[in-house]
């Protein structure tokens, strides 16, 4: 709220516009909070994983599974899909509706490559038997890097819904609002596969 | 037999031998609440209400009718609750040597988990929200909450939960494996009946609707302040309200993670808490007490800010130590989160990790300390009026502070060695929890209830309820505490040793000292309603309060201030009152509010039907009700007209209702 001098005998702002309550901002500081309980799911689901990384009860371990090449291509395709989603926030702000939606798509067909390589490397490791109900470690593995790639999923659902919503009414001010929602959500996914990529696959095959 | 797996696909494991027909206690319980339920939508079709109830409030997005929702929510669980241990008290007093009492263990043993299970989850935390909700906003000067929405579907996913847990008494079982739902009894080969999925079901909704009412609540108080009011001249009530909301974000998330976890183990077979395949039970532990202990606080930090508001006014002075009283408010937020293993100094992590978390959990003692002696200087030579609210604080400081010091004896790492699992430590956390949080609530439902109806609450109904309340918990915990100490253990429906017999009695009358004041607080609001005009308060302002939320009229409409306020103060109001603030009584503008939906209500309504379809396993239903959840909550999004506003005459015509009305009472 923009503060006017308030001097000390003002106890009501009766000239101010009645618009004013709903300050700026309140829409992304609340999604910039679920964000940090998101971060909370993971960090809960990361020291699951912490724990029970050497549980392996007979199975394979990170070195009998993890195909390191694979998931470097898969980090790239997903870093590289954070830089096109800012690509369509810079076409946003200079208020090309056509560049956002072209970016838009572009960050979503990353994103399906991404969830398809992943659960290309799920389908692998099934077929090898290493399933989740093997170990304590493949069910620690396969949650936290499921649920990530379910993020992923709802994020490109997201951008769809998105793509309706801009085609509706174009860069609407509410639409504009959600698109950076969308994009603090997008490269939060970045941070969290950064964490997986280091803590389960590098170091998983590093031990 | 393809009739068999047709009613199988259909049903899932739903039989009938799954409604509990050869149980007289629950087919009566459930004749009863059949009855009642049967009786009420009766009334409410006969006089035509539903129209009115769906338009009002259940689609409201009016914080205040949201928080009026949460109390009664809070209040029906609390019967629920209370019967729970009623049962439990009379088994207790009754099943010693040959007399096995009436509740078998299966029994016994799913009525504690639903006891603690509610009342924590479904008593203590709509109550709490409940009362954040109304009245935090108001003591801010908004208008409503950041995400009016959000605050409805917070709501009703609340009441999904309770409902699922309600639907647990009658069709199958509830859990047995205690209020968090401890593995290894709650895995799969221990617990194959529904018992625990209907735990998980009902806490994984409601726990979303925890969670999103505290993002919203963290953003109301950080962006929505009024004018002037900077942080530290916040109401104390609306800093012990962001803190216990900034916990609640930072442990829910854990809890949801962790349920979910016990989740895929029951359904999809995987190895996290298991006893083989190097599933790690403790694991479950640690991650459900680092939730756990901080909800203690989730919970009793508001009802601080509660006692410091009512102290505050009753004694017509300013709280004493305002500030240390925040800075101790935010070190508890932090310590809260470092002590869980307190909970299990058993497990065996060693004399180093034990040492560290008994000496964080000792240290919270100081903040706490602090805030009993802030509270007390505050009523040093004040002139102390003992009105119903202001004899809770007082009970309050006497019997939490038994609680606090028996927490810090069994802060001991070897003290608890000895006084693990005992009825000691369950007549710990009932003294705080009791003494702390429910007489706390109680005084602000009697501070805020003319706040919120325009008519204060019944005093000499309200003095039964207090004594009841007062004199039952000491009646019913001391004797637990004393056995506790000898060593017997929680958690048992029959003893052998019949010496013991005679703690058990005094502890049931004392349980039904504590039923006398529930009733006579639902006698209290009856009498209330029914002399309402005799307690009516046409001011606004009945306590002769000091913050904004007394600035506006009782109730107060719709948008809460036809103008912004302005804070110069931390008692806000007391300084308007004191400098002669005039309340203007024209130039009204049109006053933008968001717009009533419905999407709450169905959304809430499809996660019951999914829950209620997993934990019966009728997979069809599961996945008609999730793609609904989806559809639906997509579809909201669809709607870009959620405000409107309320034109200027009409403000200016309630505005001036108020204005004859405070021209009649000065």
């Amino acid at each position: 709220m923009s503060t006017t001098t308030l001097d000390q005998s003002t106890f009501y702002l009766v000239d101010e516009e009645a618009e004013a309550h709903h300050p700026e901002g309140g829409t992304l500081l609340g999604f910039w909070i679920y964000l940090m309980s998101d971060a909370l799911i993971f960090a809960t689901l990361f020291a699951t994983y912490g724990v029970l990384a050497t549980a392996y009860a007979g199975g394979p371990t990170q070195r009998d599974l993890f195909e390191l090449p694979l998931v470097a291509l898969n980090t790239a395709i997903l870093l590289v899909s954070s830089i096109t989603y800012g690509f369509a926030m810079m076409a946003m702000q200079d208020g090309k509706l056509g560049g956002t939606r072209l970016w838009l798509v572009v960050t979503a067909l990353l994103g399906m490559a991404f969830v398809g390589v992943e659960l290309y490397e799920f389908g692998t490791l099934i077929a090898e038997g290493a399933t989740p109900q093997t170990s304590a470690f493949l069910s620690a593995f396969f949650t936290l890097v499921a649920t990530h790639g379910l993020h992923v999923t709802v994020g490109i659902i997201w951008i769809g819904v998105m793509l309706v919503q801009l085609g509706q009414r174009g860069l609407h001010p509410e639409n504009q609002q959600r698109l950076m929602c969308l994009s603090m959500f997008w490269h939060f996914l970045d941070v969290v596969w950064i964490g997986v990529f280091t803590f389960v696959y590098l170091l998983g095959v590093v031990q | 037999m393809p009739d068999h797996s047709l009613a199988r696909t259909i049903f899932g494991r739903l039989t009938i031998e799954s409604f509990p027909i050869h149980e007289p206690i629950l087919l009566v319980t459930f004749i009863v609440v059949a009855l009642l339920g049967l009786g009420i939508v009766g009334a409410v079709t006969k006089y035509r209400l539903w129209g009115w109830l769906w338009r009002e409030w259940f689609t409201t997005v009016d914080h205040k009718k949201i928080g009026i929702m949460y109390m009664i929510l809070g209040i029906i669980m609390l019967l629920r609750g209370f019967s729970d241990a009623l049962m439990m008290r009379a088994q207790q007093a009754i099943a010693f040597g040959s007399n096995g009492g009436y509740l078998p263990p299966h029994h016994y043993d799913q009525i504690f988990t639903a006891h603690g299970t509610i009342m924590i989850f479904f008593v203590a935390i709509p109550l709490i929200v409940g009362l954040v909700n109304y009245v935090m906003p108001l003591q801010i000067g908004a208008r409503d909450v950041a995400f009016p929405f959000l605050n409805n579907l917070s709501f009703w996913l609340t009441v999904a939960g309770a409902l699922l847990v309600m639907i647990s008494l009658f069709v199958g079982e509830f859990s047995r494996a205690g209020w968090l739902n401890y593995v290894p009894v709650a895995n799969l080969q221990n617990s194959p009946d529904t018992g625990p999925d209907y735990y998980l079901w009902a806490l994984q909704i409601a726990g979303v609707g925890t969670t999103l009412s505290a993002i919203n609540m963290v953003t109301t108080i950080l962006k929505m302040r009024a004018p002037g009011m900077s942080m530290m001249k916040m109401p104390v009530f609306c800093w012990t309200a962001l803190c216990s909301n900034v916990l609640a974000i930072a442990i829910f998330p854990v809890l949801t993670g962790a349920f979910a976890l016990l989740m895929l183990d029951r359904y999809a077979g995987t190895n996290f808490f298991t006893n083989d395949l190097g599933g790690n039970p403790m694991m479950y532990w640690n991650l459900v007490w680092i939730w756990g202990h901080p909800e203690v606080y989730v919970l009793v930090l508001p009802v601080f800010g509660i006692y410091s508001e009512i102290t505050s006014t009753f004694t017509g002075k300013r709280l004493f130590g305002y500030s240390s009283m925040v800075y101790a408010t935010v070190v508890i937020t932090i310590l809260s989160y470092l002590v869980w293993l307190h909970h299990f100094f058993t497990m065996g992590s060693g004399a180093s990790v034990n040492s560290f978390f008994g000496i964080a959990t000792m240290v919270i003692s100081i903040p706490t300390g602090a805030k009993i002696f802030n509270w007390l200087f505050t009523m040093y030579r004040g002139r102390i009026r003992f009105e119903l609210p202001m004899m809770w604080v007082v009970a309050f400081m006497l019997t939490f502070v038994v609680g606090g010091m028996t927490g810090v004896l069994l802060a001991v790492p070897p003290a608890d060695f000895v006084l693990h699992n005992s009825l000691f430590l369950v007549a710990h956390f009932h003294n705080v929890i009791i003494g702390g949080v429910v007489f706390g609530l109680f005084a602000g439902m009697d501070y805020w209830f003319p706040k919120a109806f325009g008519f204060r609450l019944d005093r000499f109904w309200g003095k039964v309820t207090f004594w009841g309340w007062v004199i039952g918990y000491w009646v019913a915990w001391t004797p637990i505490y004393i056995v506790g100490l000898m060593g017997t253990t929680r958690r048992v429906n029959h003893f052998d040793d019949p010496s013991l017999q005679i703690w058990f009695v005094i502890a049931a009358i004392g349980a039904v000292i504590i039923l006398i004041g529930i009733l006579a607080f639902v006698i209290q609001i009856a009498v209330s309603i029914k002399n309402r005009d005799k307690l009516r308060d046409t001011t606004g302002d009945p306590w002769d309060g000091r913050t904004l939320e007394w600035a506006t009229s009782s109730p107060p409409p719709a948008y809460n201030f036809a103008f912004q306020p302005v804070a110069h103060d931390l008692d806000a109001w007391f300084d308007m009152k004191e400098r002669g603030a005039q309340r203007p009584v024209s130039g009204f503008q049109p006053i933008h509010m968001p717009r009533n939906t419905g999407a709450g209500v169905i959304l809430a309504a499809l996660a019951t039907a999914l829950g209620f379809a997993m934990v019966w396993y009728i997979w069809w239903l599961a996945a008609v009700s999730f793609v609904g959840l989806i559809v639906v909550a997509i579809g909201h999004t669809f709607n870009y007209k959620r405000d409107y506003h309320i034109p200027a005459d009409e403000v200016a015509k309630t505005e001036g209702e108020r204005t004859k009305l405070l021209a009649t009472g000065a």
